[in-house]
């Protein structure tokens, strides 16, 4: 084990914390803005839409997440309008390429947890806001959407660690993001693990960085669940 | 379409590779599970502290990490152990580094799935099945497991979902698998987008099929 050359490389690993970090919370912010018209399309039928949103969740949830990497990376290359368009400045950044595949891949898995949540809503409740004289706009906006968001914290959160392991695959496609660091030390000094043990580290210590996060929000924001007996949570995040 | 035809055997080889891995992958963790789920709920304190530890090790690293892991520092560690012995350089060839990762990553969600579905029986059932003068393993095997498998078919199937998805990040290490060949062949004949359509329309396949499949066998188990 080579301490001295993992000691050395402190600033090529803060780096690629940093590029996995930006990627993640990106593509979940995207993701999730995203999450929020396709869940209520699916949960009300729209005609037309409905059939497109069902189409792209059961895409993005039944494939895996390299092979979209590389659809987005090296497919969209193929077609020759597409390289003349105004996208292609995009198109052919690899970092924009994580991104846009990220963000729709966590899309598709968020619009998931909210339509259950959002389902789930007690019917009591929609009333209640009807009966205070809300209209169905402000229905959606300020009782349903808030509540539903609140329920699903906990699966949100997992959704959240799934992303940050997924975004290893930004490595793949020549970003120096944690795993990135990781292998470019190994080729650099002809290492079989040392970098990849150090990227595994560093992996495991942003994980538990959300893991805290998300349990301080569902302490704020689940408070009144904590009346109830502590459910025993899971060692390890559902599988999504 | 036409570029596609010639390299259809190609691809179908790569992808009952992919199938070949995912199944070997699902047989390795479902070992483990069923052992760490043993561990967990001995009740011992030494085996439930090493099953922990495996868990959130596995929580913690993405899985093409555990890839490239077991692939670089299992070969590593195969040429010292090898040496060690005096043996020549034994290789550690791409799918059987993926076999490994993949059921060592799933085999931490099993060992929770089947921790659940034990957890999930009624203390009574052991109980009564001792009372009929069963023994530990005749209790075990014709009351118990039959009833932990309704309550793990759910949990299974969704391990299988993920699991199946997850050895995509195998053909990192270059194994030709579905997704490699794809990759390969894709690049050469400039139309990557083509082959890799077809890879998405495969893995769909695959979930679309298994999803039957589950929900048949769980209809079946809570008939």
């Amino acid at each position: 084990m080579k301490a001295g050359l993992i000691l050395e490389s402190w600033p090529l690993f803060a780096e690629g914390v940093w590029i996995t970090v930006q990627l993640t919370v990106l593509a979940l912010a995207l993701g999730l803005c995203l999450a929020v018209p396709v869940a209520f399309v699916r949960l009300r039928r729209v005609r037309g839409l409905s059939a497109l949103a069902d189409g792209y969740v059961a895409l993005f949830r039944g494939t895996p997440l390299l092979v979209q990497l590389y659809m987005v990376y090296f497919g969209l290359s193929q077609f020759e309008w597409l390289r003349d368009s105004w996208a292609w400045a995009l198109l052919r950044e690899a970092w924009w390429c994580a991104l846009i595949t990220f963000a729709l891949n966590s899309g598709a898995y968020a619009s998931e947890i909210l339509r259950g949540a959002l389902a789930a809503t007690p019917a009591g409740e929609l009333e209640a806001a009807r009966a205070l004289g809300l209209r169905p706009r402000q229905v959606d906006r300020l009782v349903l959407l808030p509540a539903a968001l609140r329920r699903s914290l906990p699966q949100l959160g997992n959704e959240v660690v799934f992303m940050l392991h997924g975004s290893a695959v930004a490595s793949v496609i020549t970003l120096q993001d944690i795993l990135g660091a990781g292998r470019a030390l190994n080729a650099r000094y002809y290492l079989a693990y040392e970098g990849l043990l150090t990227a595994a580290a560093l992996y495991m210590l942003v994980t538990l960085v959300v893991v805290g996060v998300f349990r301080a929000l569902e302490r704020r924001y689940l408070r009144h669940l904590a009346l109830a007996p502590v459910r025993v949570r899971s060692r390890l995040p559902a599988m999504r | 379409m036409n570029e596609l035809l010639p390299f259809l055997p190609l691809l179908l080889r790569g992808a009952a590779v992919t199938l070949a891995l995912a199944l070997l992958g699902l047989a390795l963790a479902t070992a483990l599970g069923a052992l760490g789920a043993v561990g967990r709920l001995s009740g011992r304190r030494l085996p439930a502290a090493a099953v922990r530890g495996y868990t959130a090790l596995v929580r913690g690293v993405p899985d093409l990490v555990m890839v490239l892991l077991v692939y670089f520092g299992g070969q590593r560690l195969l040429n010292d152990l090898g040496a060690l012995v005096g043996l020549d350089r034994i290789p550690l060839p791409p799918f059987w580094a993926g076999v490994l990762s993949i059921g060592f990553i799933y085999g931490a969600y099993l060992t929770e799935t089947f921790r659940g579905a034990y957890r999930a029986l009624p203390a009574g059932q052991a109980d009564a099945a001792r009372a009929l003068g069963l023994g530990r393993g005749a209790t075990l095997r014709l009351v118990l497991l039959p009833q932990m498998l309704r309550h793990a078919l759910p949990g299974y199937a969704n391990v299988w979902m993920v699991l199946v998805k997850s050895t995509a990040v195998v053909s990192v290490i270059g194994l030709g698998d579905l997704v490699g060949v794809a990759n390969d062949v894709g690049k050469s004949q400039r139309a990557p987008f083509l082959f890799f359509g077809f890879v998405l329309l495969v893995y769909l396949g695959i979930t679309w099929v298994s999803g039957r499949l589950f929900a048949a066998a769980e209809r079946r188990a809570a008939r």
